[in-house]
């Protein structure tokens, strides 16, 4: 009982406490010692400090042993780290309740009305914003702190002056009746709360009761507020989401492809180009002791945002020219770990001849680079986290690699999660050197290949390749695929289609005078398999179902070629 | 980069390798042992044998080797380099992932034995063994056989050459991580080689990276029972630390030495991370490194003889330099003018004074390390460890700052006052046989000091002896009653509080203070000495940056504070920001699911401020072509990155797939 008597004066007090005060206390290094300067304040003060120590009773010690972690690390002790943000590995990307739907476009409207100098914020305006710049030296203690703050503010943030603007000259947001229901009823409890701003939170879940949709932050979050991780499962319980339901075609706006894409985006500025410059200088400033280290056995991996391309291109034309070396694309979507070994063993040693599995390749090369101390080679790899090269297997094998001492691996990541790949093994045998690369350059290459949301598929690369396929087909092969071809585009609107079975298949062939017997259409078909233009899959009943792995466009567009070309 | 750096590299990684070869010498010593034991019994058939044989028992070998497992490799390297020179050329290593099932097993195994084999007698009859390794069935029968064929062989070559190796050298099968093997394979691969023992002389090996235990665990009753298992134990990875720690750290042998901070993040990396001293023995390197290519002065980082050479031959630059060092500017607003004038013109003097201050660096060193054990010998033994149980504590504490101004070192003095005397003695005896290891003079007089010391100690013993027998006879002549005993109680704490201290207290407090003025005199923190850049290497910093980065938490700052990289002043976002930024700002606000469209316009509201501040917002309700690229582009990056991915469940709708972040 009397804790929740103490938690409801918490969340009542937290509100009278700035967030500096609250900062203070946190970064303050016993975690405890109050300060009482501030005589206007040191009522609230105190109480919150008490409150502090009940919160933590059993985090307090986890905290203090995490800071000790952390200053032992040598953060703290180094003042000036390079990356500059003294945050702690929870505060990054924690969870998070999700925010309510038209909170983007406020965000937006008051990021416009930011002008580049005018950026100090001020703390009893937008406390949210304060909490937000990685400096603020601040420990994961305070994110509980933060969050309860944050909850109280979620009431208050939305400045009256804001809101009014918005009201007035934004189209979007008057449209309420594109918005789910269940959107303008969030909106409704909104405005509530906008009522409510100055007498807290004491009405509110009455209204929120009223609401069909589930997640009402203030009734049932506040019971919750300590428990993280269940409000993390609070906000993914429900499959509902509060999103407005207006889509791209209803903005009438055609779709861009590819070439059109990369045409404006030419002419588009670049925001800092002076500062981007002066950034990218400083890391090819490094080159010579890259060199240095992969020579001493390191490989070298850079990570950071913005595309890390250009500078690998520049190490390699200014130091690699007279070296054997090997670039890599790991963006390319058909790179695999097999060809990466192929062209080492054809390319570089010279092999002819094939290799039963990825580890016999391997050997073959570990043995001959033993024999020939003479032979290095560089190894660069462009995104070794990508789609194609993060399997467990491929990574194996590339550590491997690596490790030989006369191979020099130097690779760039850019997943955030990138790290996640290796285990201790692994990064022994990477025995990786990591240097932050933050360039800000725009992932041209890498995105290129990526099926690329909003972007028109063309597809014009697969339909080429079918059309090459088939063309050195026999007319009978040809004839079966347009039969299944059909089949999939009359049923593409069913989209629990599981694809032609062979039996049917074989009736339609049959009767089309395609085939005469079971065998031979299972021929054209493994030969339709092995160019990986069909897709094999077994039904839950035994039967196998026969599909074209491309998508429906494309395989319309096929049609007509065809059918002109017939 | 000087190029003496690498006469430096060279030395740290010879020395290295001669200290693991020394840590892990008694436990492959045992393990030879072992092997040969068990493989003498199979040569002379001696009883013992054949009791073995009738249970089919498969002499086995339990390696614990501890959590560190990416330091195992070394060890096994080690350990299949010595069998093959000492026991047998047939050592094959496996691997889990090599060996999914039984087949693979045997192949791998196949495998790799007739390739040691071919290595060995290569020259003389290629076509009698050498038999395609594709051809062979793997089975055990055809592994029997090949054992027979190379047998004879050897017996054949034994005749005419001695070779180091036994007559029929046994089979060794390591197991490099024993727990990672599925239970299926290792369990057939037990029972049907205890089938053939007798033929072929099997010894197994399992490296196990927790405890012993594991082999119960994993094999049931009837297929352990196979085994004829001896423990073996190799040196904790805490135990190897310290030991690397103490030959490469605590020695003034290498020229090269790190500062507090720099030890600090490499055992915080050890103890937090990983356990692995190969890492360690990285981040090390990675200093060596560091030292050479960042610091001009690393030049004169040599050994002593050398020193004076590499001075002389220092450019003005270079001396230029060493004025610049702040450490060497306070040493010269202590000098007297004349030579203050000296020291700041006049390059061959200061190339004269430079060549004295590194000698005294070395002597400083070099002392440093004597009185550091020393201290250790008594820190190490006080009840709950003030200044820590580890010499690396120790160390830490003294590079750090002025140890004896600290709180723990004023608690562990008092400790240390308390001491019984046996405890005094065998430190005493510790501390001198420390000093006398010294070649160096300079602890002559201490070392006598401590023995005159230990002689009191001796004296006092016999003095008090008499004290001791006197007193008991007066006590046991009283009779005690109640009254005479509080009395008597009284009487004692009257006189502890004012009496005279007893002689070995006396002594023992002498003891201290003299340890006291001695750590006050020699465990000066290096910062404070003149030219410690010169050796120490002190940026923790590009350490931790280089061997414990934090990806994510660049990626973080680098989308939510691009000032940061840009240099530009200013706190959160502005609506000039990168379109990347902006648009994961924006993203930020949103729950599960986003809305292309409202994203879309929310970043085109942001932009189109930037570009005409001035115009009307309604004026172009329709998004011009480029901001949409723009759009575009970003939201790829950020897919990209990994915060979104497409989602089905709404149309035009992405999935979030990180949370927080602001």
């Amino acid at each position: 009982l009397s804790l929740t008597e103490t938690r409801s004066s918490r969340s009542l007090q937290v509100k009278f406490v700035p967030d500096e005060d609250v900062l203070k206390h946190i970064t303050d290094d016993t975690g405890t010692k109050v300060r009482k300067d501030k005589a206007q304040l040191s009522v609230s003060v105190k109480r919150f400090v008490k409150k502090l120590e009940n919160i933590s009773d059993n985090e307090a010690q986890e905290i203090l042993e995490e800071k000790n972690y952390v200053a032992v690390l040598g953060i703290c002790a180094q003042g000036i780290m390079r990356n500059g943000s003294n945050i702690g590995g929870g505060e990054v990307y924690s969870f998070q309740t999700p925010k309510r739907s038209n909170k983007m476009s406020e965000l937006a409207s008051e990021l416009a009305c930011t002008p580049e100098r005018n950026v100090t914020p001020d703390p009893s305006k937008c406390p949210e914003k304060m909490a937000k710049t990685p400096q603020s030296n601040k420990h994961s203690s305070s994110n509980k702190v933060q969050q309860r703050n944050e909850k109280k503010e979620f009431v208050s943030t939305t400045p009256y002056r804001l809101r009014k603007r918005l009201g007035a000259p934004d189209p979007y947001l008057e449209s309420e009746s594109e918005y789910s229901a269940s959107c303008s009823e969030e909106e409704d409890e909104e405005e509530q709360k906008e009522v409510n701003t100055v007498l807290s939170d004491q009405k509110t879940p009455a209204k929120t009761k009223a609401a069909s949709t589930p997640p009402p932050r203030n009734s049932l979050a506040k019971k919750k507020k300590d428990n993280l991780v269940e409000e993390y499962f609070e906000a993914h319980s429900s499959s509902k989401v509060l999103t407005s339901d207006r889509t791209l075609q209803k903005l009438r706006k055609r779709r861009l492809n590819q070439q059109t894409l990369r045409d404006l985006l030419k002419n588009a500025p670049v925001p800092y180009a002076a500062e981007i410059r002066d950034l990218n200088q400083q890391h090819e400033s490094l080159f010579s002791k890259w060199m240095l280290q992969l020579h001493l056995g390191f490989n070298i991996v850079l990570y950071g945002l913005g595309s890390k391309r250009d500078l690998l291109e520049k190490f390699r034309t200014s130091l690699l020219r007279d070296s054997v070396h090997l670039v890599v694309n790991g963006y390319f979507p058909s790179i695999t770990v097999r060809s990466i070994l192929n062209s080492i063993t054809e390319e570089v040693l010279d092999h002819i001849g094939t290799f039963h599995n990825p580890l016999d390749q391997f050997e073959f090369i570990t043995k001959r680079f033993k024999e020939d101390s003479s032979l290095e080679l560089y190894v660069l790899i462009h995104n070794l986290d990508s789609q194609m090269l993060r399997g467990e297997r491929s990574q194996q094998i590339l550590a491997q690699l690596s490790s030989l001492p006369s191979i020099y691996l130097i690779a760039s990541i850019d997943h955030i999660n990138a790290p996640l790949m290796w285990d201790q093994a692994k990064l022994s045998l990477y025995n990786w050197l990591w240097y932050e690369t933050t360039t800000f350059n725009p992932y041209v290459e890498e995105t290129s290949y990526e099926n690329s949301l909003l972007v028109q598929q063309s597809g014009s690369l697969a339909l080429s390749s079918l059309m090459h396929v088939l063309h050195s087909l026999t007319l009978n092969a040809r004839g079966i695929f347009r039969l299944l071809a059909q089949h999939q585009l009359e049923k593409k609107d069913n989209p629990s289609y599981p694809g032609l079975s062979f039996q049917d298949f074989y009736q339609q062939c049959r009767e089309a005078f395609l085939v005469n017997s079971d065998l031979t259409l299972r021929a054209q078909l493994t030969e339709f398999k092995d160019h990986k233009l069909i897709r094999t899959k077994r039904g839950a009943d035994g039967v196998e179902y026969l599909l074209i792995p491309v998508d429906d466009s494309t395989l319309t567009d096929f049609l007509e070629k065809e059918d002109e070309d017939v | 980069m000087p190029w003496c750096f690498h006469i430096c590299i060279d030395e740290c990684s010879l020395c290295l390798q001669k200290i693991q070869e020394d840590l892990n010498k008694q436990l492959l010593e045992n393990l030879v042992g072992f092997l040969s034991r068990s493989h003498s019994d199979f040569q002379e058939k001696t009883t013992e044998w054949t009791c073995r044989m009738k249970f089919r028992e498969i002499p086995t070998a339990a390696l614990v080797l501890g959590v560190n497992v990416t330091d195992h490799d070394l060890t096994f390297r080690g350990l299949s380099g010595i069998l093959q020179d000492n026991i047998t050329p047939y050592v094959a290593l496996l691997e889990a992932k090599d060996c999914p099932g039984i087949k693979n097993l045997m192949q791998k195994l196949m495998g790799q034995l007739m390739k040691c084999d071919i290595d060995v007698d290569s020259l003389e009859d290629e076509d009698c063994v050498q038999v395609s390794q594709n051809r062979i069935r793997c089975s055990m029968s055809s592994l029997i056989s090949w054992y027979e064929s190379v047998k004879k062989v050897c017996c054949c070559k034994k005749r005419n050459s001695s070779s180091r190796h036994w007559q029929s050298p046994p089979v060794v099968v390591i197991f490099k991580d024993m727990e990672s093997f599925t239970t299926k394979v290792l369990q057939d691969f037990i029972v049907i080689s205890s089938q053939h023992i007798h033929e072929l002389p099997l010894v197994l090996i399992f490296g196990i990276a927790t405890s012993p235990m594991i082999i119960h665990r994993l094999l049931p009753h009837s297929v352990s029972s196979l085994l004829c298992i001896e423990l073996f134990q190799s040196l904790s990875c805490k135990e190897h630390l310290s030991t690397i720690i103490d030959k490469l750290l605590l020695t003034s042998q290498f020229p090269f030495k790190v500062g507090e901070k720099v030890l600090q993040v490499l055992i915080n990396i050890f103890l937090y991370h990983d356990f692995s001293v190969q890492n360690f023995i990285k981040g090390f390197q990675l200093c060596i490194v560091e030292h050479f290519y960042s610091q001009p002065l690393s030049v004169l980082c040599c050994q002593l003889v050398d020193t004076k050479k590499r001075a002389c031959s220092l450019s003005h630059d270079q001396c230029e330099n060493i004025r610049k060092l702040p450490s060497f500017r306070r040493y010269v607003e202590k000098q007297e003018s004349g030579r203050q004038v000296a020291l700041l013109t006049n390059d061959s003097f200061l190339k004269e004074e430079t060549v004295k201050l590194l000698e005294d660096l070395h002597v400083y060193h070099e002392n440093y390390v004597l009185i550091l054990r020393c201290l250790h010998v008594f820190t190490s033994s006080l009840p709950k460890y003030p200044l820590g149980k580890q010499i690396r504590e120790l160390h830490c504490a003294c590079l750090e700052n002025r140890v004896w101004e600290t709180e723990e070192y004023e608690s562990s003095l008092q400790l240390a006052r308390m001491l019984n005397k046996t405890d005094l003695v065998t430190m005493l005896q510790q501390c001198v046989e420390i000093l006398m290891s010294s070649s160096g003079k300079e602890f002559d007089k201490t070392s006598e000091k401590l023995k005159e010391f230990l002689t009191q100690f001796q004296n006092l013993e016999a003095s008090q002896e008499q004290d001791m027998s006197v007193l008991s006879q007066k006590e046991l002549q009283k009779k005690t009653d109640l009254y005479h005993l509080q009395k008597t109680l009284l009487e004692l704490k009257e006189s502890r509080r004012s009496k005279k201290l007893t002689k070995f207290e006396m002594l023992r407090f002498e003891v201290v203070d003299y340890i006291d003025s001695l750590v006050r005199k020699y465990l000066i923190p290096a910062d404070d000495r003149t030219l410690h850049e010169v050796v120490y290497f002190n940026t923790a910093s590009v350490l931790r940056e280089h061997l414990n980065a934090a990806p994510r938490t660049a990626l973080h700052t680098a989308l939510n504070n691009p000032h940061w990289y840009l240099k530009c002043d200013g706190g959160g976002i502005s609506n000039k920001a990168p379109d990347i930024c902006i648009a994961y700002k924006l993203h930020l606000e949103c729950g599960r699911l986003i809305n292309l469209v409202d994203w879309l316009e929310a970043f085109s509201t942001v932009v189109m401020a930037a570009e005409e501040p001035n115009a009307d917002a309604a004026s172009s309700d329709q998004v011009d072509d480029t901001i949409h690229a723009r759009f575009i582009r970003a939201i790829s990056e950020l897919e990209l990155l990994g915060f979104i991915k497409p989602s089905k469940q709404k149309t035009d709708h992405v999935a979030r797939l990180t949370w927080g972040g602001c």
